[in-house]
């Protein structure tokens, strides 16, 4: 079996079939692949039996379950107005020169994705940002290159 | 200081220590629920999201309802910009969360209760999960039948709305459902729920702990009670501070400001701004017999400073909004678009400075057209930040 018919089925078996566990396995999902294809989207709502255009709305409505192919680790950093105060900007800009790409691009290597979202309470300690599920806070470029240093270290 | 309120004053209730979880939960367990339903009215904690819906009202009607099943849900899809305090109870104070939630799965007859945890403290997960055991297993030590688990959200500031986080759950796109039927009657799977903010049901633990008068007897007439206020922006002092409700935004700006406050949003985007020349008048809590201006909240206070351009922030908020906005109904989702490529428009010279009135009876409409809280409250810092700011939108 492929893998993502394989995993799909997996999280089916752990979360239910039904509805209300439509968004545990798709977050199972980009949890594993860090974003919905089309393919597996389809391949969910094939084991729900729902219709798969049920599925491709749900997932699209929230933010955090991607549907474009991303890197392995996704940097999303605050953009909201008490991280923008304190210095977001030039904490982006180091980001960006460090990873050599733009805000919403990945690196050509498929490691890193870089995007903004939504204020990550830590308003009080901003500016803040996740790379996949870890927070990092009171950031300055040094701490930038610092914490990116060591993620660009890692083999994927 | 502002007519009626009181100063501000410093309170320790919420962290304080949660060894004595179990007692608490026991011994409130062996309490007849109509007297729990009497205590948490006659302490008159009210909704600490922000909304500020009486705690002890919402649960007496939950458990009058006659249904096979009923949920308890407490809501930490905390994502209001400037708010941060149930991140904080949920990593320092979870069982004091935990045992509300079981005493109001005693209390309305539920044996079911959920965590609905926004996506963007999932690294909250690991230990949550871990205490979530460690509290299962005393309720079934002493033979109570209650289940918690915790429902992952991905990244949607509108399920923090609590008919929005029932679609969430259900599987479903996280739009607000209309009113009534309110959670008691038809919540969760159209069942009897309860839907409480992390910090009332923290609330709600000292009340069971030290009895009803001891919350009463801080804050003022129909503002009882301490609250976490979760501070940041231009001040020296960022963090979570308990407070008592009631305080002066001037005594506020007095202890937390650096200074050169020019104002302060309470509240968060969907909050109230509020100029330097109001601090005097404005009171934090809930609208009732403080005379001047009465700002409920559910904590979020950030400071801007004069070195701040208004436009930039109100350009911020409306950011946020355009894309928050679930998009269900029309009034806010083609609104806010409106309003953010609206001020713009003026900013850049394209539009007269007078299109700003178009664009607050703008808000009007939204006020009393959209279908939830989201579209409803953007004239909230819309026009606060406009009408006392208006220089700043335009040069």
């Amino acid at each position: 079996m492929d893998p993502i018919k394989e995993l799909v089925v997996t999280l089916a078996d752990l979360y239910g079939r039904n509805r209300e566990n439509l968004l545990p396995i798709l977050q199972g999902v980009v949890e594993q692949e860090k974003y919905l294809s089309e393919y597996s989207m389809i391949e969910v709502a094939r084991e729900l039996n729902l219709p798969a255009a049920e599925v491709y709305g749900t997932a699209t409505f929230y933010s955090f379950l991607e549907y474009k192919k991303t890197g392995r680790y996704i940097i999303r950093i605050c953009k909201t107005i008490s991280c923008s105060m304190k210095g977001k900007n030039q904490v982006l800009h180091t980001i960006e020169d460090m990873l050599k790409i733009r805000l919403g691009e990945t690196t050509p290597d498929g490691k890193f994705s870089l995007l903004q979202t939504n204020c990550l309470g830590w308003c009080h300690k901003a500016p803040a940002m996740l790379i996949n599920d870890e927070v990092y806070s009171g950031l300055t470029p040094e701490k930038i290159r610092e914490i990116l240093g060591k993620y660009m270290e890692k083999v994927i | 200081m502002a007519f009626g309120a009181y100063q501000l004053k410093r309170a320790d209730f919420i962290f304080k220590n949660e060894n004595d979880w179990e007692k608490i939960l026991s011994k409130t367990l062996t309490i007849p629920p109509r007297e729990i339903i009497n205590e948490l009215m006659s302490s008159e904690l009210k909704g600490r999201g922000g909304a500020g819906f009486p705690t002890g009202l919402k649960w007496k009607v939950a458990a009058e309802e006659m249904a096979s099943e009923k949920f308890v849900i407490c809501n930490a899809d905390e994502g209001e910009p400037g708010t941060f305090k149930d991140r904080e109870i949920l990593s320092l104070v979870p069982y004091k969360v935990l045992t509300a939630m079981a005493v109001c799965g005693y209390v309305i007859g539920s044996k079911s209760g959920f965590i609905y945890l926004r996506g963007e403290y999932k690294y909250l997960l690991p230990e949550l999960k871990i205490v979530i055991k460690k509290f299962k297993q005393y309720c079934l030590k002493i033979g109570f039948d209650f289940d918690i688990s915790v429902f992952l959200g991905s990244g949607a500031y509108i399920c923090g709305e609590e008919t929005a986080l029932f679609e969430s759950m259900e599987g479903k796109r996280g739009e607000p459902r209309n009113k009534p039927p309110y959670p008691t009657s038809e919540g969760y799977m159209n069942k009897p729920t309860v839907i409480n903010n992390v910090e009332t049901l923290a609330h709600a633990f000292t009340i069971f702990k030290y009895g009803a008068k001891k919350f009463y007897d801080l804050g003022v007439q129909y503002s009882r009670g301490s609250k976490l206020f979760s501070v940041s922006g231009d001040t020296p002092r960022p963090g979570i501070y308990e407070l008592e409700l009631g305080m002066s935004l001037q005594d506020f700006v007095d202890e937390f400001g650096d200074g050169d406050t020019k104002a302060v949003q309470v509240g968060g985007a969907s909050g109230f701004l509020v100029p330097r020349k109001k601090f005097d008048e404005t009171a934090i809590g809930y609208k009732g017999k403080l005379t001047g201006i009465s700002l409920p909240t559910g904590g979020s206070m950030m400071l801007f400073n004069s070195s701040r351009s208004m436009y930039n922030v109100l350009d911020n908020y409306l950011e946020f909004f355009k894309e928050e906005s679930c998009g269900q109904c029309t009034p806010c989702r083609v609104g806010c678009q409106q309003l953010y490529n609206g001020i713009k428009a003026v900013k850049r010279g394209e539009k007269p400075a007078l299109y700003l009135d178009k664009l607050l009876k703008l808000t009007e409409t939204m006020q009393l057209t959209a279908k939830c809280g989201l579209g409803q409250s953007v004239a909230n810092s819309f026009s606060s930040i406009v009408e006392n700011f208006r220089e700043e939108m335009i040069y």
